[in-house]
């Protein structure tokens, strides 16, 4: 299914069975926004309307190595291991 | 297998070549563009990461207050209308260099859109680069190769991630569609390029390095018969990083689409890349759904509000711009239109400037720059920017000759004793004991050694005939190893024929 | 000792420690023993940090000997549970998910700055539905919570391991995180309070992002004033919180105690048409009406109040929540912490293959479901017509709320439309789990502040709650109301809901 890989999960056929079903429970609920969805209606992305507080470009410590590869599943020399990479990922 | 080419000159005369650029420019800010890691390049790996730069759960982006400023400064310099609002989206697709598969990228509320770009042609002919946006964006972390061969992505066993990069601000800069090119694509993106590179530079925004990844570009090229038809289907070579792979990468694709079009096939939209060992393109990733990047508004970051006052404040701050730069330096050094040309095609400008500024004459910088190190720059390959040696130096070595110090034979000595790392021109010519011999009596008497030692050569000398001087100079520096000053030689001979 | 000691509010915990009558030591150990005790059954937590709850206690102690604990919070001292949503630095935190099993962050979350500032011991982390996406906690990857009031039946989610924690008596206080109503609809199936802050009200760094727009963390607890007092000590601007407001933080506390005097004349409280009657069991909506009936006389003036768009925000949820999901979750991917899972040898051994089968085997069904739904709703060609519609309605549940506040000071509705049901009740029929937050989630989609307190004991034995919603940024207007609401339904029981809860686990513990 197209949805499994844009979502890079390997769902098996019966999962993707299931999640069709489940999928159109909740369709009704969802095709009805567009009922309301005018032309005229902005869209609203935060809900509380803020601008963005700009930080200034002062470094503070970071991590340190043994920090930051510390909960990688396979790390060597500092750095965290990727199986194969094939090129047209 | 080869691909099929066309001669370029045939094939702009049957096509209308139309190109595109998207260039990234990574800033030269001191932290991260949505953390406060401090950024360096060549650190150890994974050392310059905070958790939201690692994309640890729970952390989230602070938008960097320098990056927004050094973007509205491109903006402005880029003739770019600068947004009131813009807004940060995420980009969602999966990479193991990518800490949270999504990148934070301005998507349709970019802070710079619709500028434009003047660039100077060889042979001084203007041409308008329109620009369709500059947004802001962060970049991925590197992956290494390892167990393929040369560090390459095919045959590789594994991989290794070093996020340092990841989250370093980038600036996007996107052409429109470049129309009206005719056979000059190649020139016209060059140019392009250049000047971008060198408005980046006069910013102070980026190190615009390209051999360090500080700037790479992507390629688009298309080709339709005629102007007036629609824009064919477009080719995008990725991440090519030096001016003449740009250069050659729309030369190539503008012979390959060609020699595809003229059989009748079709082009197809793909992304491309550069081959440098080859010279060529080759062929990559055909787009398909895997480049449904499902963009929506970043909900960790709010609108961006850019005020007047802002970009009033900013640019007030605006340095000189390249182009005006050139004209000013080329009245102060009274170059030839030519002549700066030159300078400019050799990227010796900032050299030049600066040596002037160490004490050099404009003259005596470009002799230098553009001759005896820029020889030394190609047989190496390197810029001469990457010699080992500094405007200081060349202003040093330039002095010693005013001051009559060194003759041009031993500037040349000392100079490559500098490139060869024996230190400054002044612990060069003290190594190797480099002197003019204008010490009278030293080169007196050699004079009247030589002069014993020919006395034909007198004779014709006395009876007025000048031209076998040379044997009487050349004799003196023999016996000085070169360190004679030539002037002071035939003033010798001259005062002994008189005397 | 220990019975009469856990049972106490928080604020009565603290006057106990400011009186010098307790230590912050001992009432750490006396809800570890409750926690002993009492897990075996109800499995609120998924880690109990018991040296370091000690170890804080300790040092809080040593420092209230030095006298060096003036100016701390009112509840410092004070033990406290944590939703293993929120990042703690050095304490393992999963989400309840397969994907992140074992993993230490490196860092705090800025509440969890702010609760060791105050001196408050963290007891350990406690139970969810994996990543939060559930109303029944039966969603956890490492088994549900039970209900301390039936323990066949669920404490409501995603946060039900902090409101049982606290109904138990296993914690007086705990953090939630509430996306759609994940705060508030546990507290009405456990009868605790539990509040949502305004969004922005309370810094997210270190809050797992579910729905990054959605989520706000906030207050568990068993008494109106302890979750004012709690509010004020993690709420606040925090500059590493883009949506952070640059705001102080509101007088909730003096809301609550003034709200404590029963007063509410010039109060004007709206009943939300559209959240109540049909769908909502019977003894919910009679003990909702007593209650409307007793803030009434209280002084309350109430009015009946119409916010249309709110049949559309469940739709609207379902866009955005997923969408959000689908991209906040997409860093679980098996290279920089969690679980890896390689694929089967028949398939190459890629790195994409290897996400792809970490993600399958890591995540639940529940959070796969959502991922689908979101990376379908964000697709080329839909997003339009869904994520832009949904934000839409966004807008139009707020300028509703805006309307309703300029008849009423503070809405109120039931919280959920049932009591507590069984496990597995609403397991397979994912709509009739979502028609669980159909009171709760409009004050998500338009960043409102919300809370629950217990209404009473529907017929079924079971508690039912009230929810209070007030303006953006106006938290302490909705203190005050159910401050008295909760006095005067004390008064009316003769002692808090939770003289009623039967509570075998605590037997035997003061022997």
């Amino acid at each position: 299914m197209h949805l499994g890989d844009l979502a890079r999960i390997a769902l098996t056929d019966e999962e993707i069975a299931r999640l069709q079903g489940e999928l159109n429970v909740i369709a009704d609920a969802i095709n009805k926004v567009q009922e309301v969805a005018g032309d005229d209606v902005p869209p609203t992305a935060n809900p509380v309307p803020l601008e963005a507080y700009l930080r200034p470009d002062v470094a503070e410590a970071p991590l340190t190595q043994e920090e930051a590869v510390s909960g990688a599943p396979v790390s060597e020399s500092g750095m965290f291991v990727a199986p194969r990479i094939l090129g047209e990922e | 297998m080869a691909e099929k080419l066309m001669k370029y000159a045939d094939a702009v005369k049957q096509f209308d070549p139309v190109i595109g650029l998207e260039t990234h420019v990574e800033l030269s800010t001191n932290t991260k563009l949505f953390c406060p890691a401090h950024v360096e390049f060549g650190g150890d790996p994974n050392t310059q990461l905070t958790p939201v730069s690692l994309g640890l759960p729970g952390s989230l982006p602070v938008l960097n207050e320098a990056a927004v400023d050094y973007a509205i400064k491109l903006g402005l310099a880029l003739h770019c209308e600068i947004a009131e609002w813009s807004q940060f989206s995420r980009k969602n697709y999966f990479y193991p260099d990518m800490p949270r598969n999504y990148q934070i990228s301005q998507y349709d509320k970019p802070t710079n859109g619709n500028g434009y770009l003047d660039v100077e042609l060889d042979d001084g002919t203007i041409f308008r680069v329109p620009i369709e946006r500059a947004h802001i964006e962060d970049d991925a972390g590197k992956n290494t190769h390892v167990g393929g061969a040369d560090g390459r992505i095919e045959g590789a066993d594994h991989s290794l991630v070093d996020y340092n990069r990841a989250g370093v601000p980038l600036i996007e800069i996107v052409t429109k569609p470049i129309e009206g090119v005719g056979d000059r694509g190649p020139e016209i993106a060059g140019a392009y390029m250049r000047t971008l590179r060198d408005i980046v530079r006069a910013l102070n925004i980026s190190h615009a390095r390209m051999e360090q990844g500080n700037m790479r570009a992507d390629v688009n090229v298309s080709l339709r018969r005629n102007p007036t038809d629609p824009f064919g289907t477009r080719s995008e070579t990725k991440n090519v990083n030096s001016f003449r792979g740009i250069e050659k990468t729309i030369q190539y694709e503008i012979r390959r689409q060609a020699a595809i079009l003229n059989d009748g096939g079709e082009v197809l939209q793909e992304t491309r890349h550069w081959d440098e060992a080859s010279q060529t393109t080759a062929g990559g990733r055909v787009k398909s759904d895997a480049d449904d990047y499902r963009y929506f508004p970043d909900p960790d970051l709010v609108m961006l509000h850019i005020t007047k006052e802002h970009i009033e404040r900013l640019a007030a701050q605006m340095p000189e711009m390249p182009r005006e730069r050139r004209n000013r330096l080329q009245g102060e050094w009274g170059f030839s239109d030519l002549e700066m040309r030159d300078v400019v095609n050799a990227d010796a400008l900032d050299l030049i400037e600066a040596t002037v500024a160490s004490g050099a004459s404009a003259a005596g910088a470009k002799k230098w720059w553009l001759g005896e190190l820029s020889r030394e720059a190609n047989a190496k390959g390197v810029s001469l920017e990457e010699l080992p040696v500094t405007p200081a130096d060349v202003a040093e070595v330039e002095k010693l000759i005013a001051d009559g110090k060194l003759n041009d034979k031993l500037a040349k000595q000392t100079v490559s004793g500098v490139l060869a790392g024996e230190g400054t021109p002044a612990e060069v010519v003290a190594k190797h004991g480099y002197q003019v011999v204008s010490d009278d009596g030293a080169l007196v008497a050699a004079v009247e050694e030589a002069m014993a030692a020919n006395p034909d050569v007198v004779e014709k000398l006395k009876a007025g005939n000048m031209k076998p001087m040379g044997a009487i100079i050349g004799a003196v520096m023999k016996a000085t190893r070169g360190q004679a000053d030539a002037k002071a030689v035939n003033k010798i001979v001259m005062e002994r024929l008189h005397a | 000792m220990t019975d009469e000691l856990v049972k106490l509010s928080a604020a009565q915990m603290a006057a106990k420690i400011k009186s010098g009558e307790v230590s912050s030591r001992e009432l750490v150990e006396a809800h570890l023993k409750v926690i002993e005790a009492a897990e075996p059954s109800i499995q609120a937590f998924l880690q109990v940090s018991a040296d370091e709850a000690r170890a804080q206690a300790d040092a809080f102690d040593e420092k209230t000997a030095k006298g060096q604990t003036e100016g701390l919070p009112e509840l410092a001292g004070v033990p406290i549970a944590i939703k293993d949503m929120i990042v703690t630095k050095g304490i393992v935190t999963t989400a309840a998910s397969k994907i992140l099993e074992g993993w230490v962050p490196p860092y705090d979350a800025t509440v969890i700055e702010k609760l060791k500032a105050a001196g408050m011991p963290l007891l350990g982390k406690t139970n969810l539905d994996e990543f939060a996406q559930g109303s029944s906690t039966e969603h956890s990857a490492f088994g549900p919570t039970h209900n301390p009031w039936d323990t066949d039946r669920v404490p409501g989610g995603s946060g039900g391991g902090s409101a049982s924690a606290v109904a138990a008596f296993e914690a007086p206080l705990a953090l939630g995180t509430d996306t759609g109503g994940s705060i508030r609809q546990p507290g009405a199936l456990t009868g605790t309070v539990g509040v949502k802050p305004t969004y922005g009200g309370v810094s997210r760094f270190g809050a797992i992002a579910m729905a990054s727009s959605l989520d706000q963390i906030g207050p568990v607890s068993r008494t109106v004033l302890d979750s004012a007092l709690l509010q004020e000590i993690i709420g606040g601007h925090d500059r590493r919180d883009s949506t952070s407001i640059p705001a102080p933080v509101r007088p909730m506390a003096a809301a609550a105690r003034e709200g404590m005097k029963r007063d509410l004349k010039g109060m004007r409280i709206g009943l939300v048409k559209e959240l109540g009657g049909e769908g909502f069991q019977p003894g919910v909506q009679a003990r909702f009406n007593e209650s409307v009936k007793l803030l009434e006389e209280m002084g309350a003036e109430i009015v009946e109040v119409s916010c249309p768009h709110f049949p559309y925000s469940l739709g609207a949820y379902y866009i955005i929540m997923p969408s959000e999901v689908s991209s906040n979750l997409a860093r679980y991917d098996g290279m920089r912490y969690g679980l890896r899972v390689m694929p089967p040898a028949d398939v190459p051994q890629t790195a994409a293959n290897m996400m792809a089968y970490t993600r399958e085997a890591g995540f639940g069904d529940e959070v796969k479901r959502r991922i689908i739904l979101g990376t379908y709703a964000l697709s080329a060609g839909y997003y339009d017509a869904w994520y832009g519609s949904a934000q839409k309605v966004r807008t139009l549940i707020i300028q509703d709320f805006n309307k309703a506040f300029e008849q009423a000071d503070v809405l109120i509705s039931p919280t959920s439309p049932s009591t507590a049901f069984k496990f597995g009740e609403k397991m397979d029929d994912p709509l009739a789990m979502y028609m669980n937050d159909i009171a709760t989630i409009p004050a998500n989609l338009a960043g409102t502040p919300a809370m629950s307190i217990p209404s009473g004991l529907s017929d079924d034995g079971l508690p039912a709650g009230i929810q209070f919603i007030a303006p953006q940024q106006r938290d302490e207007v909705m203190y005050k109301p159910a401050a008295a609401l909760e006095a005067a339904l004390n008064e009316q029981w003769g002692g808090p809901i939770w003289q009623s809860l039967k509570t075998p686990w605590l037997d035997g513990l003061n022997k």
